[in-house]
């Protein structure tokens, strides 16, 4: 029988947790991730989860301890959101170039100055480039299926994933989740498997300095410089499409659910018109479809569950031939645009499709994004488009500032 | 090309010389006076405060004392410590071996 509860995104995700058995937990409180931090260390307290929840005076030192943890072999959890992300900034980098297969979730919060304690997403959206796959989610059921899902890519690829779902709109919100049973956790994700195991009989070095050029090392053999290192881990993220798309199959074989692997799609086959983003919005862009749909608009909509690596190849499949495509986004690469609408482009420059692309920026420090005002969004980008009118200066959507 | 490197992140054996000969980074060159050297005089293990604070490992715990040039990077540090200032510091090319 199934175990269906009515919960939070931050219970989802603690119960996702707690299924994967992590052996070493440090996380730092922040919101809107701190109930997730909270839940973790009362299973700890209260023996539920055989783990150590080491506390920490910060986000910095947190994933150092996780660092430090995966080295000699634990799996190991922690969570942040916003400012604390950004303070973890460097230790996220380290993270992937040592390939550990580390996750955390970040509970997506706007980053300060001004402060704010409401959702977007600029905080994960800046930590693009530290080697992390990305994956947002678009309700709680997602986030404990992802969370399960995410340690069996990272330990089978070795590179960290962060599970990025929107503070409030999905951590505070609460809505029926299916909790999996534990023995098939354990069979859909095995034990841990370190690359490197460190003891103090076999001594290593590990992550010293690496030198401009190639050289050999005590034993004679031709090591890896910095770059041939860096490679290395752009090529894991390049191999991680197919783990993720693998992952999600075998999951949706195991508990009966399909996320998508890559991203997913809403009504895109005969779709003029297709709306995207990540994560919550998303899934809301799905209602503002319905709504197209029955004043006539073939709409559709892509959520882009995983940013990094990028879907190249999903994409072009996914938006097919659409006339018109907009993104909405919960961030921006401040002096030019949303960062999936450039990566979209980019993926599109040279194929086939020369739908237009519209960026709307949207819902940042919390302010409501309604389904009526994607529709509106999506009639204006399709009417412009028809107009021929095919240039767009991105609009920030229910922002009165001049 | 010899045996590939099949590491997935940067690792080796601790061993000297893992960062390359760091020794020709070098501008000045510790140079030891025996006469002054505590265990070297005494005949006996002593004092080896060289030995401790060298931040390359560089220094053995030997009488005479050495110190291997080829990794020593010229810190100083070994002169500083040095308790009847044994060490001198030296500008590389100054003097002859």
């Amino acid at each position: 029988m199934s175990d269906v509860r009515i919960i939070t995104g931050n219970e989802a995700a603690s119960l996702g947790v707690k299924l994967c058995e992590p052996k070493v937990v440090a996380a730092y409180p922040i919101t809107p991730q701190s109930a997730l931090a909270e839940t973790l260390s009362r299973y700890v307290e209260g023996g539920e989860l055989k783990a150590e929840y080491v506390r920490v005076e910060g986000e910095h030192s947190a994933l150092t301890v996780c660092i430090s943890a995966s080295t000699v072999g634990a799996r190991v959890f922690t969570a942040t959101s916003s400012n604390g992300l950004l303070y973890m900034h460097e230790q996220l980098h380290w993270a992937a170039g040592s390939r550990l297969p580390i996750v955390m979730c970040c509970v997506n919060r706007g980053v300060g100055a001004p402060w704010s304690i409401f959702n977007d997403q600029q905080d994960s959206i800046s930590q693009r480039d530290t080697g992390w796959i990305q994956m947002y989610c678009r309700d709680n059921q997602e986030i404990i299926d992802s969370m399960i899902q995410a340690y069996r890519i990272a330990e089978e690829v070795y590179v960290p994933v962060m599970i990025c779902y929107d503070g409030f709109v999905l951590s505070h919100t609460m809505m029926p989740v299916t909790i999996p049973d534990i023995e098939s956790v354990r069979k859909f994700l095995p034990p841990y498997k370190p690359h490197t195991i460190l003891s103090p009989e076999d001594p290593r070095t590990i992550n010293s300095v690496l030198l401009p050029v190639r050289r050999a090392n005590p034993e004679g053999v031709l090591c890896d410089g910095y770059m041939e290192m860096r490679y290395k881990l752009q090529a894991a993220l390049d191999q991680s499409r197919d783990v993720i798309r693998k992952a999600n199959e075998l999951f949706a074989h195991t508990f009966g659910r399909n996320h998508g692997g890559m991203l997913w799609e809403y009504m895109t086959d005969d779709a003029d018109l297709i709306l995207t983003g990540m994560g919550s919005i998303a899934a809301e862009a799905t209602v503002a479809a319905d709504i197209l749909r029955a004043e006539g608009v073939k709409a559709g909509v892509v959520g882009i569950r995983v940013f990094r690596p990028f879907p190249k190849d999903d994409v072009i499949t996914a938006f097919g031939h659409a006339k018109a495509i907009v993104v909405f986004e919960k961030g921006i690469s401040y002096g030019y645009e949303g960062a999936l609408c450039s990566d979209l482009k980019a993926a599109f420059f040279g194929t086939d499709s020369k739908a237009p692309i519209h960026n709307y920026i949207a819902g940042l420090g919390g302010r409501d994004v309604k389904p009526r005002e994607l529709v509106e969004a999506g009639k204006t980008t399709l009417a412009a488009v028809e107009a021929g009118r095919m240039n767009h200066e991105i609009k920030w959507l229910n922002c009165y500032t001049g | 090309m010899g045996k590939k490197d099949t590491n997935i992140s940067a690792l080796c054996t601790p061993a000297p010389g893992e960062a390359g000969r760091t020794g020709d980074w070098r501008d000045m060159r510790p140079v030891i006076d025996e006469t002054k050297c505590i265990p070297t005089t005494k005949g006996k293990a002593a004092c080896f405060l060289c030995w401790l604070y060298c931040p390359e490992g560089v220094v053995k715990m030997s009488i005479p004392v050495e110190i291997d040039l080829e990794y020593c990077k010229g810190c100083g540090i070994c002169a500083e410590e040095c308790p009847p200032n044994a060490i001198q510091m030296v500008r590389e090319g100054e003097i002859n071996e």
